[in-house]
């Protein structure tokens, strides 16, 4: 008995990670699909995801190019027009061919400042986001599987429960704003005040699905199989929160970078010596009546990065909920077609 | 657990009890960052000419040279007894300034909440029942643009672009100081009770600009929220039903479908409290609106840190709150929640 247990489970779990990389790839495969048709059907979530692959190979050639030519030719080649720094005799032009978006009331190229923008804002978006997520993903896993009262580890998810709340109940900005203006203004003490208050929705969200999931028949099954607690916790359960928290981590990308903006806006963020969208549009915003390319080009960049990313996870959602997708197959469906399948079934 | 009125009680008294372990954490986390973070507050505020000896007299007045722990205990201490503190530059009470503020940045939330039912609500409907054709793409167009506009651009663009065209004021509550007594600092309120309509009138006109700013950014919420649950109520049978009775179209939308689908919303409106009065902080800070977002921003930046934990404190007690309401509201509408 004692000797062929091992065996046993040995098989069953080879038996399994067949099971599990057969439905990996099909899983992949329906993704894939699922992406193909909706990105066709739908020419909104196109455009987003076109906009975010525009958007992050432009962040990377910005830094990369210059760290490139540097080794290859001994000289740094900028891939923007302007240095973002530099200050042309053009001064408030309107945009031309010479300057896309114009020129600030300094000579300031406009597009160079917001192009060099574009990769420290894109990676505080993803970083910030991607941070929140393993963070707050990490406790909401651990608060919502081993919840049992009486045992170590319903304390330990009773304490992050509570933490949690506590975090939730404050309106972001107003802690990140407190926390950001005693650390001193700096790029650091900003990203690190959208830091501390932005993993609290993680746990909340990843929490809730734990609790979704953890009682469905497979994970019993699973259980019942002698799988043990952490495999059931990564393998079983973990793979069916992906899709929501990747639905939700796209959308909150924009969300974090209006945050980190706005801590730039109200002057205790990104000094203004580094070119950042947020503290662009305070710095030009008296110029909104008679030089408004300044504040309008700033905030368009914003507008646009953000719109990219919410298109891209409206649309994902869409695909990615089956619900959603059916209704909106459904409603895609001419009500005539309906009609004439209708008579066609009474026939 | 059931539903009758006991129950419910019961359930709200729980989540009051809540309140104060949330409370205490948030005044415990806000009290940390401002007393270690800032190292040398006196020097802010003795201002720039201060002498050392000035800087020295103001720690010792305000208490700062005792152990953080000694500081953490008078100051919770006081609160328990009704004292929030004050402004360490001005002297002015800090929960005199709350009870002022506050009142105003409720009116301009709840205008903002109107025009986001008014507007919002039927524009979900309307993307839903157009789901996949033009009409979706266009609503979804406009409300993922409010989502992706950041609330101070907007603000700037409605306070110095939108504003003058319009001949909107952008600047506070009202074109001049107002004479009469302002027992509640809701502005229109307190017109309306001094019945001096030429000031109802001007206070309504200065709460539109920043209403709207408030209610641009947030309008996504509602619309989409109402989208995703019209999605999955419209192919349901009781909506067939209605249609074959031959109910109009108007009346098949929004009073069988909408009814059903306007749960999730309400929910949801009453969890973006937090959205909204992060928002204020900017909007009103830009509107000068003389509310707790803007007083929340001269606190922080003027390193008045009372005056921070207080705006805190409020905050909290209306997440909190606004949670359990939508909570309630939530229950009452659909009948098979219990209170638990």
């Amino acid at each position: 008995m004692t000797e062929t247990a091992p065996q046993t489970r040995n098989s069953s779990s080879r038996a399994e990670a067949t099971l599990v990389s057969k439905a990996e790839a099909s899983v992949l495969r329906d993704f894939l699909r699922g992406l193909l048709r909706v990105l066709r059907a739908n020419p909104l979530t196109f455009v987003g995801f076109i906009l975010v692959l525009i958007l992050s190979v432009l962040a990377l050639l910005v830094v990369l190019v210059p760290v490139v030519t540097q080794l290859l030719l001994g000289h740094t080649i900028l891939l923007t027009p302007f240095d973002p720094n530099e200050l042309t005799t053009d001064y408030g032009q309107p945009p031309s061919t010479s300057h896309f978006f114009g020129t600030d009331n300094l000579g300031g190229d406009i597009f160079s400042r917001i192009l060099t923008a574009l990769p420290l804002d894109l990676a505080i978006g993803f970083g910030i986001t991607g941070f929140a997520l393993l963070v707050g993903g990490g406790l909401g896993l651990v608060a919502g599987f081993w919840d049992r009262p009486g045992t170590i580890g319903g304390v330990v998810s009773l304490v992050i429960l509570r933490v949690t709340d506590v975090f939730l109940a404050f309106p972001s900005l107003v802690l990140a704003l407190a926390i950001a203006a005693s650390l001193g203004r700096g790029t650091g003490p900003a990203m690190l005040a959208v830091l501390v208050t932005w993993w609290p929705y993680y746990v909340r969200l990843t929490r809730g699905e734990v609790l979704a999931v953890k009682h469905q028949p497979y994970v019993m099954a699973a259980r019942a199989a002698g799988v043990s607690e952490v495999r059931i916790l990564f393998r079983h359960v973990l793979r069916n929160l992906l899709e929501p928290l990747l639905v939700y981590y796209t959308l909150d990308i924009g969300t974090v970078l209006v945050t980190f903006s706005t801590i730039s806006f109200v002057g205790i963020g990104v000094p203004l010596s580094v070119p950042e969208w947020g503290s662009m549009v305070e710095l030009y915003r008296r110029f909104l009546q008679t030089q408004p390319w300044t504040v309008l080009s700033a905030g368009g960049a914003i507008f646009v990065t953000v719109l990219a990313f919410s298109l891209f996870g409206d649309g994902l959602r869409d695909i990615l909920d089956p619900r959603s997708r059916r209704a909106l197959v459904q409603a895609a469906i001419p009500s005539t077609l309906m009609a004439k399948a209708a008579a066609a079934a009474e026939a | 657990m059931g539903r009758n009125a006991s129950d419910l009680v019961v359930f709200i008294g729980k989540r009051l009890v809540q309140l104060v372990p949330v409370v205490l954490g948030v005044v415990v986390i806000t009290f940390f960052f401002t007393h270690v973070a800032v190292q040398n507050p006196c020097a802010i505020w003795a201002g720039p000419h201060a002498t050392q000896d000035q800087i020295d007299a103001c720690l010792v007045r305000f208490g700062l040279n005792r152990p953080l722990t000694d500081q953490f205990w008078s100051y919770m201490t006081n609160l328990a007894a009704g004292d929030w503190g004050s402004n360490p530059s001005t002297q002015i009470s800090v929960l005199a300034t709350i009870s002022a503020a506050f009142p105003a940045t409720l009116e301009l939330v709840l205008a903002s909440l109107v025009i986001m039912t008014v507007i919002g609500i039927p524009l979900g409907v309307v993307a839903a029942n157009g789901a996949g054709r033009w009409t979706d793409h266009l609503v979804r167009t406009f409300y993922l643009s409010g989502w992706a506009t950041p609330t101070y651009l907007g603000a700037v663009v409605l306070a110095i672009g939108v504003g003058p065209v319009l001949g909107l004021p952008t600047k506070g509550d009202f074109t001049s100081t107002p004479t009469f007594p302002r027992p509640t600092h809701m502005s229109v309120v307190d017109a309306l009770l001094a019945l001096n309509f030429p000031a109802v009138g001007d206070a309504i006109l200065h709460l539109i600009l920043p209403a709207s700013a408030l209610a641009f950014l947030n309008l996504g919420i509602a619309t989409r929220m109402t989208r995703t649950s019209m999605l999955e109520i419209l192919p349901l049978d009781f909506v067939k039903t209605a249609r074959m009775k031959g109910l109009s179209e108007f009346l098949v939308l929004y009073k069988h479908a909408l009814r059903n689908a306007l749960i999730s919303t309400i929910t949801i409106m009453g969890i973006t409290a937090g959205v909204l009065l992060s928002g204020t902080v900017v909007i009103e800070n830009i509107f000068q609106w003389p509310g707790m977002g803007a007083y929340a921003y001269d606190a922080i930046t003027g390193y008045n840190f009372q005056g921070t934990i207080g705006v805190v404190i409020m905050f909290a007690i209306v997440v909190v709150l606004s949670n359990l309401i939508s909570d309630i509201l939530y229950g009452l509408l659909d009948p098979r929640v219990e209170w638990r």
